[in-house]
């Protein structure tokens, strides 16, 4: 027999055993996997808990010591790439500002985080809570009262009015935290 | 008179048996599939529709025939009507002329366990299995849509490459069974079967099977990957439905084929024959999901190669050997 004839025939037998190869690896894949189990996780009987930072339904959180953390300065309204958020702003009696009526539209909401980001004060935040659809458009409308929560959401220390420098009734000049009485300046001269 | 009206009767039971036992079997093969090809992904598949999803296929039944059957303006009407008809029903009619049991005695008369037993019954079934065709490609012709017409080309493409392989690799079967009446095929087969002495003939009788069920690897005509859905993407409703529903019929078919010419038909130690032939169906439906699972899609051009220059050559030889052995022995 011709040598190149015996070559071309251990190639082609090459080749087959490769292709034999290929099936049984691909056959015994699945296979493997019909006896691994699913992995899937049935939504709503199991609800995997989600990261503390993953975005959804808004909320606005209130001080440590109770109050509304929202001073309305419309920064939010003003990052907010899909106009959603409106509200008027209000001055309290006591000196702090808040909103008369805060209105997040959920149905444009897009969850972006760029409300949270731009908040000087920690008030406006997003929760996990994703489960927030609604047959009924009008509905997803919220309102202050239904945004307004009396915890503190994931900044748990901070307290606006007690770093601020703006005189309230609970503070006023030089006694908010990490600030020193006012000088009067005629003392400095030489 | 009392005795043919009783004939007609007894015929009129198989049928409705038959026909019961096949469109059942369809609309769960479908269930069992999605479930498996969940499984074989590592996912859980349909499970909503009552414990373990047993009433999708009741669902989806409702569902389909609830849906508006949008006929379109640029359609061949009766041709786009008839065409799912067409393949439905050549699958329904194959199973006259599968035998499902061994024959019964009831008062000294005869009554075999087959709707028909037709003395060109193999003839009969590949005229049927080939006639189906007709309904992919006309569906696709007849829909006024550049990927319905792909696919309806690519069906008949597919066709001319597998049916020759078919036809060839079930003559060994015939010449050992001396007969093509399923019914004397699987007799022969009492001692064992084919699928000991022709194993040849029964991978190329598998193969042309899979391009016969136009699934995949074979489903070209269909390829929702570049078709969309190929022949049937204009469906909608019920006649889509019965597109799918042709599909499984066609799985079982095959399935029931492939177990008369090789397995043994109904023959089978312990169960009576009808649970045997059931059970060689179901398993074979099965082995085909599982290739679904694993095997991506053909070319045509591939199908094409594999079909004159591998498996009719292949068919050849085989008939040659087994004529010589059937000589000399």
């Amino acid at each position: 027999m011709q040598p190149i004839i015996v070559i071309g025939f251990l190639n082609n037998m090459k080749v087959l055993i490769e292709i034999a190869y290929a099936l049984y690896m691909g056959f015994y894949t699945t296979l493997k996997n019909l006896f691994r189990g699913p992995f899937t996780e049935e939504y709503p009987e199991y609800k995997r808990p989600l990261p503390a930072r993953s975005r959804a339904q808004i909320i606005l959180t209130s001080d440590p010591d109770g109050q509304e953390r929202c001073v309305a300065c419309y920064l939010c309204s003003a990052v907010c790439p899909v106009d959603c958020i409106s509200m008027q702003a209000a001055e309290a009696d006591s000196g702090r500002r808040y909103a008369k009526w805060f209105r997040i539209n959920f149905g444009r909401c897009i969850f972006c985080g760029l409300c949270e980001e731009a908040c000087p004060t920690s008030a406006i935040q997003l929760t996990p809570f994703f489960e927030n659809s609604k047959r009924d458009i009008l509905k997803m409308v919220y309102e202050k009262a239904d945004l307004q929560v009396d915890h503190c959401g994931k900044d748990k220390n901070y307290n606006f009015y007690a770093y601020a420098g703006i005189v309230t009734k609970s503070a006023g000049k030089g006694e908010h935290v990490k600030e020193e009485k006012p000088v009067d300046v005629r003392t400095n001269m030489p | 008179m009392w005795l043919w009206t009783l004939g007609y009767f007894i015929l009129m039971a198989k049928i409705t048996l038959v026909l019961t036992v096949v469109l059942l079997l369809a609309a769960y093969l479908v269930l069992v599939e999605r479930k498996l090809l969940g499984r074989f992904q590592a996912r859980i598949g349909p499970n909503r529709a009552g414990i373990f999803g047993i009433l999708q296929p009741i669902a989806d039944g409702i569902k389909l025939l609830v849906k508006e059957d949008v006929v379109l303006d640029g359609a061949e009407r009766g041709i786009f009507q008839l065409a799912p008809v067409i393949v439905a029903s050549m699958a329904l009619l194959t199973f006259a002329i599968i035998p499902f049991g061994k024959p019964i005695i009831i008062g000294g008369h005869e009554i075999p366990m087959v709707i028909s037993d037709i003395n060109v019954g193999l003839l009969y079934a590949f005229a049927l299995t080939s006639l189906s065709v007709y309904g992919v490609a006309l569906g696709g012709w007849a829909s006024n849509s550049k990927y319905a017409l792909l696919g309806g080309i690519r069906g008949a493409a597919q066709m001319i490459s597998y049916e020759l392989a078919l036809g060839l690799s079930i003559v060994p079967v015939v010449m050992m069974a001396g007969s093509f009446s399923l019914v004397e095929i699987v007799n022969a087969q009492a001692k064992w079967p084919f699928i000991i002495v022709q194993p040849l003939a029964f991978i190329i009788f598998f193969i042309s099977a899979l391009a016969e069920s136009k699934r995949i690897p074979f489903d070209m005509p269909e390829a929702e990957a570049e078709l969309g859905a190929g022949y049937h993407i204009e469906y909608s409703g019920m006649r889509f439905g019965l597109f799918f529903l042709g599909e499984y019929v066609q799985m079982q078919v095959l399935g029931a084929l492939i177990a008369v010419f090789f397995l043994g038909g109904w023959r089978g130690p312990f169960l009576p024959g009808p649970i045997w032939l059931l059970i060689k169906i179901i398993g074979f439906s099965i082995i085909m999901v599982w290739i679904r699972a694993t095997l991506p899609r053909f070319r045509y051009d591939q199908l094409m190669t594999l079909g004159w220059k591998i498996l009719i050559p292949a068919a050849l030889i085989n008939i040659v050997i087994t004529g010589v052995f059937i000589v000399a022995f």
